[in-house]
């Protein structure tokens, strides 16, 4: 089962790839994995995406605590939670034809142009997995220079923080 | 006052109460060197490689209890520690190693004896730091050892560049440390107890399974008088042997892979396990889904992540063994252990499987037997020797026919399964207890991985006893050549042995040979009677295998008997 995590760890060189080593370690699963420094410089918050059943979750759980560079670690999925990622793509565009196609799925999607030659567009769209990989499959792969995307991130909904 | 990083080093081992550390000198760690040349409250031991300092630091963390400390060069010094560090990071084995680094300038230029030491350590250390700043290093070794001796212990790795250990600062130790990411669970959560020590009331066929965590957590004294307090039968793994008297009635002899009959049939057969300080590792459990498929499954453990890793428990309990055992004690006191007639069946039963005998073995052989020359040292030096091996068939015959009594009294490599452990880890051991018994079984595969730390003993004049099985083979190897091969030998045969005798003697050392059983308990005798470092060098039968033996992938019952 997919599973989204989020981890709080000290902002200090070495502990991102403790993280990535414990995963390639032990063999489990990553589909994505984002971070960057939360409102305290010290701590950076991670998310990580994978999947297992859920005696491996709650390993890469335990595993993960066991980091002694980890502050918090809560499996986001036991409950209501949004996920965010961003793309920013890429794509060639020369007749008007194509050129009013790309201006349409931009609307559609409610994303943004972020730059513009007379033979590509740069869109910018903000949804979650489902959303961005149902944008990517309208265009024809050679229609498509570049996809770059942030990975998957997180928040648990309500008032309370993690 | 200003001290340079090199002395703050030093001075941070002493207010450790560091007696001893183990080390190679090299051009990254010249000025921490040189610092422990001014004074003389820690005393360096010059080893020969720097396996042999991190496993003779980990034997001497293992006999005491105390954080081992290691210290080594960079590159190839740190590389050559690698075998080491995993070795304790497997055996949850206290340790502080320090190393050294080129100057932080020069990191990521590949500079002369330059290696990403905290990249290549970060796996197989609990925790490790690069110092990058003269003003955290007091700290940062302060956080060294409370990391390296508190949880689950591990070692760990501090790796100091050279400009580092130049660089000057007011020098002051932290009283203590506080890590705001690490506070290991001590008190184990009451309701569970409870519930765990009415699980153990109502059991018919209860049978305790501890493990290395007991040795760690200075629990024997909690385990023993709980165990007999329930008259359950108990088990032992490999890194737990010595937690419970040998010799008791009580104790079944160690499980798994080689384990006794009476202790995997009694698991197999079993209505409670009470796993204490022990992580179901596969040697242990065979075929996961036949081990204790009808019991209820207590765990005692600090490491919550060894809880629920390879078999689902009941009733888990995160905290420290010794804590936990002892509240266990207090409530069994309270509520009462249950009726012990309840037990006469299970113990009957148990008989009966004992008397299978399975550790026998031909005595009449006209070659000496490996487990003989075992029963012979046991009772020369009267159970008593702090016995370390290597690893083979000579390490489970030893694990098998010691009988050790008391823990830390059995010092060997269980997880990783490291050759070339045994004899500079009973160097280590012999360091911490000068006027103990101290016995090397090894065997002649295992002895040359790290046969040069000979030139360390003679150096230090330390009395260690070599048991050298010699039966001409890696033994172990050869064993599963001959039972799943079809009796290919691949590489298995040591061609071209040293002469043992010799060797050891030109080393300073003595050197005394047999291969007749009639022979062995003079020369064991001769060898416990002399100060000196006695090589004996035992030729062994070469067909000799350990039984029983579950094959890998079989249940524990489907064991190999002979």
């Amino acid at each position: 089962m997919r599973r989204v995590i989020s981890v709080l760890l000290e902002n200090e060189a070495g502990a991102l790839s403790r993280v990535a080593g414990l995963f390639s370690a032990r063999g489990y699963n990553i589909e994505g994995l984002s971070v960057a420094p939360t409102d305290d410089a010290d701590v950076s918050r991670m998310t990580i995406v994978t999947w297992g059943d859920d005696a491996i979750i709650e390993q890469i759980i335990k595993q993960l605590r066991k980091l002694i560079e980890v502050i918090k670690v809560t499996d986001l999925s036991e409950g209501a939670h949004i996920e965010r990622e961003m793309v920013l793509l890429k794509v060639q565009a020369e007749s008007g034809e194509e050129r009013a196609e790309v201006q349409r799925i931009a609307d559609i999607y409610r994303s943004r142009i972020i730059d513009v030659t007379d033979a590509s567009f740069t869109l910018e769209v903000t949804g979650d997995s489902r959303k961005v990989q149902s944008l990517l499959e309208l265009f024809e792969p050679s229609q498509v220079v570049e996809v770059v995307r942030t990975g998957t991130t997180a928040v648990g909904r309500g008032a309370r923080g993690m | 006052m200003k001290l340079t990083g090199a002395e703050i080093v030093v001075r941070c081992l002493q207010e450790e109460g560091v007696d001893t550390v183990f080390g190679y000198p090299g051009g990254a760690v010249l000025h921490i060197y040189d610092a422990f040349f001014k004074q003389d409250r820690v005393r360096h031991v010059l080893v020969r490689h720097e396996q042999g300092a991190i496993h003779a630091a980990e034997g001497y963390a293992q006999a005491t209890g105390k954080v081992g400390v290691g210290l080594v060069t960079s590159g190839p010094g740190a590389t050559n520690a690698v075998t080491g560090l995993a070795t304790a990071h497997m055996d949850s084995v206290p340790m502080v190693v320090i190393s050294g680094q080129v100057p932080t300038a020069m990191i990521g230029n590949d500079a002369f004896q330059e290696a990403d030491t905290v990249g290549i350590t970060r796996p197989c250390t609990k925790h490790n730091f690069l110092v990058k700043d003269v003003r955290e290093l007091a700290e940062t070794i302060k956080k060294a050892f409370y990391l390296a001796a508190s949880g689950r212990p591990g070692p760990v790795l501090v790796d100091i560049p050279k400009d580092i250990s130049a660089d000057e600062c007011e020098f002051e130790y932290p009283e203590d440390v506080h890590i705001r990411s690490y506070n290991p669970t001590i008190k184990g959560h009451s309701g569970q107890i409870k519930k765990a020590v009415e699980l153990m009331r109502q059991a018919e066929r209860p049978i305790f399974y501890t493990g290395g965590g007991v040795v760690l957590g200075d629990a024997a004294e909690e385990l023993t008088q709980l165990v007999r307090k329930f008259q359950f039968p108990i088990t032992n793994t490999l890194m737990g042997l010595g937690a419970y008297p040998g010799n008791d009635e009580q104790f079944v002899g160690m499980l798994g892979m080689h384990g006794t009959y009476e202790a995997n049939m009694a698991i197999t057969h079993c209505d409670l396990l009470i796993a204490v300080g022990a992580r179901f590792d596969d040697r242990v459990t065979g075929k996961i889904e036949r081990f204790a498929p009808n019991a209820k499954i207590i765990h005692v453990d600090i490491d919550p992540a060894s809880i629920s890793k390879n078999v689902e428990v009941d009733v888990p309990i995160v905290g420290h063994v010794q804590s936990v055992l002892e509240e266990m004690n207090q409530a069994a006191d309270k509520i009462g252990t249950g009726d012990a007639g309840r037990l006469t069946p299970w113990w009957d039963q148990i008989q009966d499987w004992r008397g299978r005998n399975c550790l026998k073995y031909d005595r009449d052989s006209g070659l000496i037997k490996p487990q003989f020359v075992l029963e012979k040292l046991h009772e020369i030096t009267g159970g008593n020797a702090i016995v370390t091996s290597d690893v083979g068939q000579h390490q489970m015959w030893a694990a098998q026919f010691y009988n050790f009594k008391r823990p830390r009294q059995w010092l060997n490599s269980g997880g990783l399964g490291t050759m070339g452990y045994g004899f500079p880890a009973a160097l280590g051991a012999q360091m911490a207890y000068p006027d103990a018994q101290v016995a090397c079984i090894t065997g002649e595969g295992s002895i040359q991985m790290n046969i040069q730390e000979l030139s360390t003993a003679k150096q230090y004049r330390l009395p260690v006893k070599v048991v050298n099985l010699n039966n001409g083979y890696l033994g172990m190897v050869r064993q599963w050549q001959e039972l799943f091969y079809e009796s290919r030998y691949a590489e298995s045969y040591v061609d071209a042995l040293p002469d043992f005798v010799a060797l050891a003697e030109s080393y300073g050392h003595v050197g005394l040979r047999t291969d007749k059983p009639g022979d062995v308990e003079g020369l064991l005798r001769e060898a416990f009677s002399t100060d000196r470092l006695v090589f004996m060098d035992f030729v062994t039968d070469p067909q000799e295998n350990v039984y029983p033996m579950v094959p890998a992938g079989a249940g524990l019952d489907e064991m190999v008997l002979v």
